[in-house]
């Protein structure tokens, strides 16, 4: 059974519709692909996921549990077992890297603060970032505060996360790096979307892909089966020649 | 026809925003009641406001406070002096701040402080996606955000009114002897002989619908802010202007409301 599973999703802000008809899937241990064009509506589906936006209409289901209908409240679980890496990093600003990544911890575990502390410095070796750790976001890079956003959505060491563009904007060097960590986090078993416009990254990670284009998933498979067709959406989208 | 239609499409355009001002309010006050009983309870959140809100705001509601009183006592004075009324100065001008002018001037330097300051800050959250990140995460920006401020001018604000009022009265005792050459033992006992439990509590009474006044608005325009940080600026606008109108409009009406209850009791 799929992990994620969107059914004739919907959804409009005011007049303009942004997504007539979506649906896909994704297995557990599964990382899909969702590429499409800047404002193809690719952030909204993964706020939807974890119930950020509410769709006009269909269903999404998380574990077999349709979460449409879910207030604030019935979303807490949802959302400690689904995290979303913002596009930007999403920071607190008011608060040091250390205070970002224990804000999790704090709300959800019973941790004592020596073993949150012990899991933030693991978490920033993980990700080269010690020297960052008692700095506010404002003293940050971009692709440092996007880093920390990484760090803090995974900490909690969720069964599915929503990577929103992981990669823009980094160097050769962290893209690596950020693709490694995805890699080593599939190996642990979870599940996860990836949405970029980094096709090396996407190539490396992901097991299938979905491309969003005109409202609707206008193609969707694993890599082996769009490699074999003729006129895939997605190679001409990768290849630059459509939007 | 259709200049009829334009007639009704602009009166209700007219009306839309104050009635989703007051829905959206409404929902948003719900909210943080459902929520402020149930655990967990963030105190050192609450704790950060106290100080953002109250003793941040010490020094200009001291200025305020002083000035009010000093001026007061000036007008009353030479306005009474002809009929021979100074020695009813201290009565007069301490019955006033009491009732109206602590809680009154206190609450509208408030609400453009801090009221200004909430809005802004929630709406850069809001911008940043902060306040989204806080839902995403599991937690509710009610608890983390709405609460502790709404809290925070609920505690500050009757304390601040009651140091305004001690300030105030400072004022006018200083101008009484210094310009209206009343002596300031007399204008002291006066004071405390003629101002009753009944003065402070129908000013101080109100402090607790005031403080709501301006937590409320100050909230709700922050987290409503959609696109971008131009609109902060009209959050901020709106929060400080929806909030000092209800402190004016509201203390006539709280003003009858305590008669009422004194006439009674
Ligand atoms: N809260 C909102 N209100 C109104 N319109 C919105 C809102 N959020 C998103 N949109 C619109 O929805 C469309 C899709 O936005 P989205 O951010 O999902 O695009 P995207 O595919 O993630 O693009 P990018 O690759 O640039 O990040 C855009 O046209 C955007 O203007
Ligand atoms: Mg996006």
């Amino acid at each position: 059974m799929a992990l994620i599973d969107v059914i004739n999703f919907r959804k409009s802000f005011g007049p303009k519709v942004i997504h007539e008809d979506v649906s896909f899937y994704v297995r557990k241990g599964e990382c899909l692909g969702l590429v499409g064009g800047s404002g193809a509506g690719k952030s909204v589906i993964l706020r939807s996921l974890i119930g950020l936006e509410k769709p006009d209409s269909g269903q999404i289901l998380i574990d077999g549990v349709d979460i449409t209908p879910f207030n604030e409240k019935e979303l807490i679980p949802i959302r400690k077992k689904v995290a979303y890496a913002f596009q930007g990093g999403a920071l607190f600003d008011s608060m040091t890297v250390y205070e970002n990544l224990a804000y999790p911890l704090r709300a959800h575990t019973e941790l004592a603060e020596p073993a949150i502390a012990d899991k933030i410095h693991h978490q920033l070796a993980e990700f080269g970032l010690e020297k960052a750790i008692n700095l506010y976001p404002g003293e940050l890079s971009g692709g440092m505060q996007k880093r920390i956003g990484l760090a803090r959505a995974v900490i909690m060491q969720p069964e599915i996360i929503l990577y929103d563009e992981p990669t823009a904007g980094l160097d050769p060097y962290n893209t690596k790096k950020i693709q490694e960590l995805i890699l080593r986090l599939k190996a642990k078993g979870v599940t996860a979307i990836l949405v970029t416009h980094d096709i090396p990254t996407a190539m490396a990670v992901c097991d299938k892909f979905a491309f969003l284009k005109d409202k609707v998933i206008a193609e969707q498979g694993t890599i082996d089966q769009l490699k074999n067709r003729d006129n895939s959406l997605i190679q001409k989208f990768i290849e630059g020649n459509i939007l | 026809m259709s200049e009829q239609l334009d007639l009704s499409q602009a009166i209700a355009k007219r009306f839309q925003e104050p009635l989703e001002f007051l829905g959206g309010v409404a929902i948003l006050a719900k909210d943080t009641f459902n929520e402020i009983r149930t655990r967990p309870f963030y105190g050192s959140l609450l704790i950060d406001q106290i100080y953002l809100v109250g003793v941040k705001s010490l020094p200009l509601i001291f200025i305020t406070a002083l000035s009010t009183g000093m001026v007061m006592s000036l007008q009353y004075g030479l306005g009474l002096e002809k009929f021979g009324g100074k020695p009813y100065v201290p009565r007069l001008v301490a019955s006033t701040i009491l009732r109206e002018m602590g809680p009154v001037f206190t609450s509208l330097m408030l609400a453009a402080r801090v009221g200004a300051g909430m809005a802004s800050e929630i709406g850069s959250m809001v911008v940043t996606q902060q306040i989204d990140a806080i839902r995403a995460l599991g937690t509710s920006p009610i608890k983390k955000i709405v609460i502790p401020r709404v809290l925070a001018c609920l505690i500050v604000l009757p304390l601040l009114v009651s140091i305004a009022n001690l300030v105030g009265n400072l004022g006018g005792l200083v101008v009484g002897s210094a310009e209206l050459s009343l002596d300031a033992q007399f204008y002291y006992r006066r004071v405390l002989e003629t101002s009753n439990l009944k003065d402070y509590l129908a000013g101080f009474g109100k402090t607790f619908f005031f403080a709501i006044f301006i937590a409320m608005p100050s909230c709700y325009f922050g987290l409503n802010v959609k696109n971008g940080t131009k609109e902060v600026g009209i959050a901020t606008t709106k929060a400080v202007v929806t909030a000092s109108l209800l402190i004016l409009v509201g203390d006539f009406f709280l003003s009858k409301l305590f008669w009422v209850i004194e006439q009674w009791l």
